[in-house]
């Protein structure tokens, strides 16, 4: 967490869909909070659910850590090992991996699915209480970005 | 970083990311295809399959085809076109590169890691590892310095082209690219089709001379009628040998989800100890290869065609907050992103980065009082030396003494093990030479090193 009361983040110029419906509300951004990687069960994408101590007061804990697990359990989805993904791999390497340029991937689907998810947590829950949270593939899913906004009244 | 205003007037054409991807590499088509910065040797690896099958289907395929079976031209056509779709797929994807961090996330990272007591002359900071436990074994996260992360792990900071690679395997120079997470597959698929392709070329046109042969009476005149055969027969019998050992050595990593990268420096090896076996791996040889090829495709989280957001960071909040001492941290000096021209002229940061990696070197193991030393004579190499040798010597635990490197010559096999490269491959034509500390050129690649391991640095420290 660090404190940076002179960041100005406007939302208008963000060119993310996801931001589209907070566009025209220019808000200040006060600080960051980052979400890590939790690599214990290996390299999948998978983040800690543990509650930042900055964040206490702003929101309940089951509600974040509901939100996160939610996130973990739609990227365990998309990183799954089965017979999916092994149908997939073979269809694509018998077309000589040509079958990507015209059809989008079974983890292409789930990264849809969970900016979907990022911007509706966004409007019924966090940005309600000044948070805003940053779809993690946004940050290279090294990390799940929450930014406390100051509600300009 | 932007200047010092919050407000910013808008730019006229948005930039996308590869533009400002700060990187070695290339990209073409808008950022649709990205490589390594130099690709001479992926153009002769494609002049060569292109010629050689030129050749083929030129001289051999109309006679094999006449007088033994239509077969052979069909099988030929369809192994070529499967070879080329995977070397291009390889050459033109992203072999999984970890965007580095903001200078936020940065700066977040920074803060928890920071020294509690930096006046404490005694203190030391810690090295910049974190450790996760993967199913029972200890894996080290190290820090990047150049990308401000900790890599995740089988993540490796490619030297050439200066990104951290996801699963990073090798940089592969035939190519022209890495070979990561996101490409290993179609490598592999390229690998192998190519030594069957080898193979059945070099069949196909021994049994063309034998044919002729028998036809013409001796193997003068049958050379005569098709002389390329000749060449092609050179070209495949010395491409054969090399390729058919390279698909071997990456199928047997593939049975056991091993990478280039883990199997040369012995991560997972026995030998460093009984308890030590390849966490990655799903248990099974038919497992691992299904694990390996026919996963989930990643996606490529550089997002490279999307457009750049400029996000203003006044220079207050990146000095209180962001940036501490260099007394206290050396190495947190968080580097401009580059413009595009500036990333064609490396040299010209090398003086920057010299003394950026004279810090690290401070950060990793030498006290506050040696790097004042260090910073006030950054250039010249014999002082330094002679300054921390007798550090090493006294002063500091080395945590991997038993996998210290036989140190030939002042340079270790070691010190290039982010410099993982073909084990057929030329010297890359942007290859850095063998590193040594504080020599001018080659900048991140001696921040790796250094970084890897601040025992190998010290080591190659003392062997200038």
């Amino acid at each position: 967490m660090l404190s940076q009361p002179g960041t100005e983040f406007n939302m208008a110029s963000s060119h993310h869909p996801q931001n589209q419906v907070l566009d025209n509300i220019p808000r200040q951004v006060t600080s960051k909070v980052f979400i890590q990687r939790d690599y214990s069960e290996g390299s999948g994408v998978k983040f800690i659910t543990k509650f930042p101590t900055d964040l206490e007061g702003k929101i309940e804990h089951s509600t974040f850590q509901d939100t996160i697990e939610k996130l973990n359990s739609m990227f365990a989805e998309a990183e799954e090992v089965g017979s999916r993904s092994h149908c997939e791999g073979c269809l694509a390497c018998l077309t000589g991996y040509t079958i990507f340029l015209c059809l989008p991937t079974h983890y292409q689907k789930c990264l849809k699915r969970i900016a979907r998810f990022v911007q509706e947590q966004n409007d019924t829950i966090y940005v309600p209480r000044g948070l805003m949270i940053t779809d993690p593939m946004e940050r290279g899913l090294r990390v799940i970005e929450i930014n406390i906004l100051r509600q300009d009244t | 970083m932007v200047g010092s205003e919050t407000t910013y007037t808008p730019i006229a054409m948005p930039k996308r990311k590869w533009e400002v991807h700060p990187g070695r590499n290339k990209f073409y088509c808008n950022g649709r295809i990205m490589m390594a910065r130099s690709t001479s040797v992926f153009y002769f690896t494609v002049g060569l399959i292109v010629i050689t099958m030129g050749l083929f289907f030129g001289f051999d395929c109309p006679y094999l085809a006449e007088n033994l079976t239509p077969a052979i031209p069909i099988v030929a056509i369809l192994l070529f076109l499967f070879v080329m779709a995977t070397l291009l797929r390889t050459a033109f994807s992203d072999p999984g590169v970890i965007p580095r961090a903001t200078p936020d996330e940065a700066a977040d990272i920074e803060k928890q890691i920071e020294v509690p007591n930096p006046n404490n002359p005694t203190y030391r900071p810690p090295p910049r590892v974190k450790e996760v436990i993967i199913n029972g074994q200890t894996v080290k996260l190290k820090y990047c310095f150049t990308c401000k992360i900790f890599r995740p792990p089988r993540a490796s900071h490619c030297s050439i082209c200066d990104n951290c690679v996801e699963r990073f395997d090798h940089h592969c120079p035939w190519v022209g690219n890495c070979v990561g997470k996101r490409n290993y597959r179609y490598f592999y698929m390229f690998i192998l089709s190519l030594a069957f392709l080898c193979v059945f070329v070099f069949a196909c046109v021994i049994t063309h001379l034998i044919l002729r042969t028998n036809e013409a009476g001796s193997f003068l005149d049958a050379i005569k009628q098709t002389p390329a055969s000749i060449i092609e027969i050179l070209l495949c019998f010395f491409s054969v040998w090399s390729v058919l050992a390279l698909t071997g050595f990456h199928s047997y990593l593939t049975a056991s989800n091993l990478t280039t990268n883990e199997d040369i420096k012995g991560s997972w090896s026995s030998k460093r100890g009984e308890n030590n076996y390849n966490p990655y791996s799903y248990g099974s040889i038919c497992k691992n290869c299904c694990g390996v090829l026919c996963g989930p495709t990643h996606a490529s989280l550089m997002d490279r065609r999307g457009v750049v957001v400029p996000e203003i960071v006044t220079p207050d909040s990146t000095t209180g907050s962001g940036q501490p001492s260099p007394q206290n941290y050396g190495a947190t000096t968080f580097t401009e992103p580059r413009e595009p021209d500036e990333m064609n002229d490396t040299k010209e940061d090398n003086s920057k980065t010299n003394l950026t990696l004279v810090t690290t070197v401070d950060s990793n193991n030498i006290d506050a009082v040696c790097n004042e030393t260090i910073a006030a004579t950054s250039q010249p190499t014999s002082p330094i030396v002679n300054e921390m040798t007798p550090v090493s010597q006294t002063s500091l635990v080395f945590p991997t003494v038993n996998h210290l490197p036989v140190v030939v010559g002042g340079e270790t096999e070691e010190n290039n093990r982010n410099n993982v490269m073909h084990p057929l491959s030329p010297p890359p034509p942007g290859a850095h030479p063998p590193v040594r500390p504080f020599v001018k050129h080659s900048i991140s690649q001696e921040m790796d090193t250094l970084e890897e391991d601040s025992a190998m640095g010290l080591v190659k420290l003392s062997t200038v």
